[in-house]
């Protein structure tokens, strides 16, 4: 290799080192600050200084938190059964079913995933004070479905457009009805594509914050990322960094492992309606 | 790509009155299949979008959301004419706090997209090549987007801390500033720091988009470029980019129109600051913070029209360009 060679190798692993350290970097460092606690907060290290888990007992035993956790499992989890249960059978009428007008309703779903959530947040309010279901997880269960089920109904479509022709005619010969054959013949074909699409629903649940913050009135019915944007300290000025830096970790280290396990899966979900599109 | 299962004019011809065909059963059954869907669709999107802009032509308040009375367009803009002949102009369309916040908004999604843009085809360059470590790159690279915006917000602002944080220690250990500086408080530099966020947030997104668009492109075509000795920025610009095109614009009008909408990471990072709030901060905040309900709604309602027509554009450019290409082609 001639020395332009060794250059340009060097400059492409520098390159490297510094993407990796950029996207690493300020969760490593939460995690640090995480183990701090009293005046070891004040001071700035660069390398893990102390192990101290006071803030995460904190947390852990704090008035709601735990609550907040479960909030959130319990809300996205409903949402996203309740999305793909309505997304399996309306994206075989899609992607299978000729009929006039499909492109036009296609359209029309993937623009309702365009809204400003802003724009329905009156009329949601509106909504859930009207159903009594304001300060409960119900009112986030139903206001969810405006992102989660365009996304679902359109990447599952995608997925059901792929299905081999064959086996839905030998079905049809057979004498399946439609139903049948959703629910026998394209359904364990779907598994994966449920998998990824309820992975990434769950996540866009999990990370929701608008909906969350407006329709919830007291700590025990927030959800995770309100929770996080509301800690406050004893007194009006004290921000308690080394708390929120652990709740911070507690909430994100599940899901990081998540999505590194699935990271195939997530990123062909990503790409699906992207570029196929 | 599959095609749906149809029958010809003529076979359906031969079912008997009583028997309905096979294409008029499936269509039936896709009615019921899809039902339920549109109707919660109808619900928490159409019909939620209806009462809003409806609200926006009232002065409906917070406290009693059924006592409103129609007021026409004096959310968006009015006038009175004043006993000493001066004309006051009222409404969201001459507030200078709106205008400021759809110059936020416009900035932040400009400028932010694109960053994300050419900072993702990096890295998306960067992940195509073959190298030894490219798994760890390319799962080190789905950490900031697996990490809750809220989360970022707070980590970020920990960093960007003007005290403590740990940006103002490197920068003045490295003698590129003389002074600590308040990055979310700031005014000059509030903006700067929520585009930061954002696009250490969002670059990976962008970054897999084109990923995925690059390994569409046949290697041959490299290879071919490689023996014909051609440079490789030139491949880049003639080859490459043309190429990656398509999917680069569908991540781009995704993007812009995320950017477009964007709360949490304003709302949580720079809290109350003038020089960020984006359309819809302020709507939110008139909604509900102010008890300017029916005002929030009319804010809303513009933003709603200004993303419907950056969509709408978009489509019609979209379709011209096809038409004029597609005839070269």
């Amino acid at each position: 290799m001639t020395v332009l060679d060794y250059v340009k190798s060097t400059a492409f692993y520098l390159l490297v080192i510094a993407i990796v350290l950029i996207s690493v970097f300020p969760f490593y460092y939460a995690i640090i600050t995480s183990f701090k606690s009293g005046t070891a907060l004040f001071q700035v290290d660069y390398l893990p200084t102390s192990l101290d888990f006071e803030n995460y007992i904190k947390v852990l035993s704090g008035r709601s938190f735990p609550l907040n956790v479960l909030n959130s499992i319990f809300i996205a989890t409903t949402t996203v059964v309740f999305a793909l249960f309505l997304a399996v059978t309306a994206s075989y009428a899609l992607a299978r079913v000729h009929f006039r007008g499909r492109a036009l309703l296609l359209m029309t779903i993937l623009a309702v995933s365009m809204f400003p959530q802003i724009a329905v947040l009156a009329g949601l309010f509106e909504l859930v004070r009207f159903l009594g279901i304001f300060n409960t997880p119900w009112a986030m269960i139903l206001s969810y479905t405006i992102f989660t089920l365009p996304f679902t109904v359109w990447v599952l479509t995608t997925f059901m457009r792929e299905l081999p022709m064959e086996i839905e005619e030998a079905a049809i010969v057979d004498g399946a009805t439609p139903w049948v054959i959703v629910t026998q013949v394209f359904l364990p074909l779907m598994w994966p594509a449920l998998v990824t699409t309820g992975l990434l629903a769950f996540i866009g649940a999990w990370n929701e914050f608008l909906f969350a913050l407006t329709f919830t009135a007291s700590e025990t019915m927030r959800t995770v990322p309100v929770a996080i944007a509301l800690l406050s300290g004893a007194s009006e000025f004290e921000t308690p960094w080394g708390t929120i830096m652990a709740a911070s970790v507690l909430v994100t280290t599940p899901l990081v492992i998540l999505v590194l396990i699935f990271q195939r899966k997530i990123v062909a979900g990503l790409t699906a309606g992207g570029v196929k599109g | 790509m599959a095609k749906s299962i149809e029958m010809d004019p003529k076979e359906s011809e031969r079912f008997s009155e009583g028997e309905i065909s096979l294409q008029q059963q499936r269509v039936r059954a896709a009615v019921w299949f899809l039902a339920p869907m549109l109707i919660m669709l109808f619900c928490v999107a159409a019909w939620p979008l209806m009462r809003t802009i409806y609200f926006s032509f009232t002065n409906t308040s917070l406290t009693s959301l059924y006592t409103g009375e129609w007021i026409g367009f004096d959310n968006y803009l009015s006038y009175r004419k004043l006993s000493s002949g001066r004309i006051l102009w009222r409404g969201t369309l001459v507030d200078p706090a709106w205008w400021n916040a759809v110059w936020n908004t416009v900035r932040f999604a400009v400028v932010s997209v694109s960053i994300e843009t050419v900072l993702g085809l990096v890295v998306a360059l960067v992940l195509n090549a073959e190298f030894r470590g490219r798994g760890i790159v390319r799962a080190a690279i789905l950490i900031p987007w697996a990490i809750p915006t809220i989360v970022s917000a707070k980590m970020w602002g920990w960093m960007f801390n003007d005290q403590f944080g740990i940006v103002n220690d490197l920068l003045l250990k490295l003698g590129l500033i003389d002074h600590k500086i308040a990055w979310t408080a700031n005014i000059d530099t509030a903006m700067m720091s929520v585009l930061i966020v954002d696009v250490w947030k969002t670059t990976p997104f962008m970054a897999l988009l084109c990923l995925a668009g690059l390994q569409m492109i046949p290697r041959d075509i490299y290879e071919a470029a490689k023996v014909d000795g051609v440079h490789p920025v030139k491949v880049f610009f003639r080859i490459t980019l043309p190429l990656v095109r398509p999917a680069l614009m569908v991540a781009v009008i995704f993007r812009m129109l995320d950017a477009l909408r964007i709360f949490d990471l304003v709302y949580v990072l720079t809290p109350n600051s003038a020089a960020t709030k984006t359309m819809s901060v302020i709507s939110r905040e008139n909604l509900f913070d102010f008890d300017k309900f029916a005002y929030g709604s009319a804010q809303s309602t513009l933003l709603f029209a200004i993303i419907a027509l950056f969509v709408s554009a978009y489509i019609w450019i979209g379709k011209v360009d096809l038409g004029g290409r597609g005839a070269g082609r």
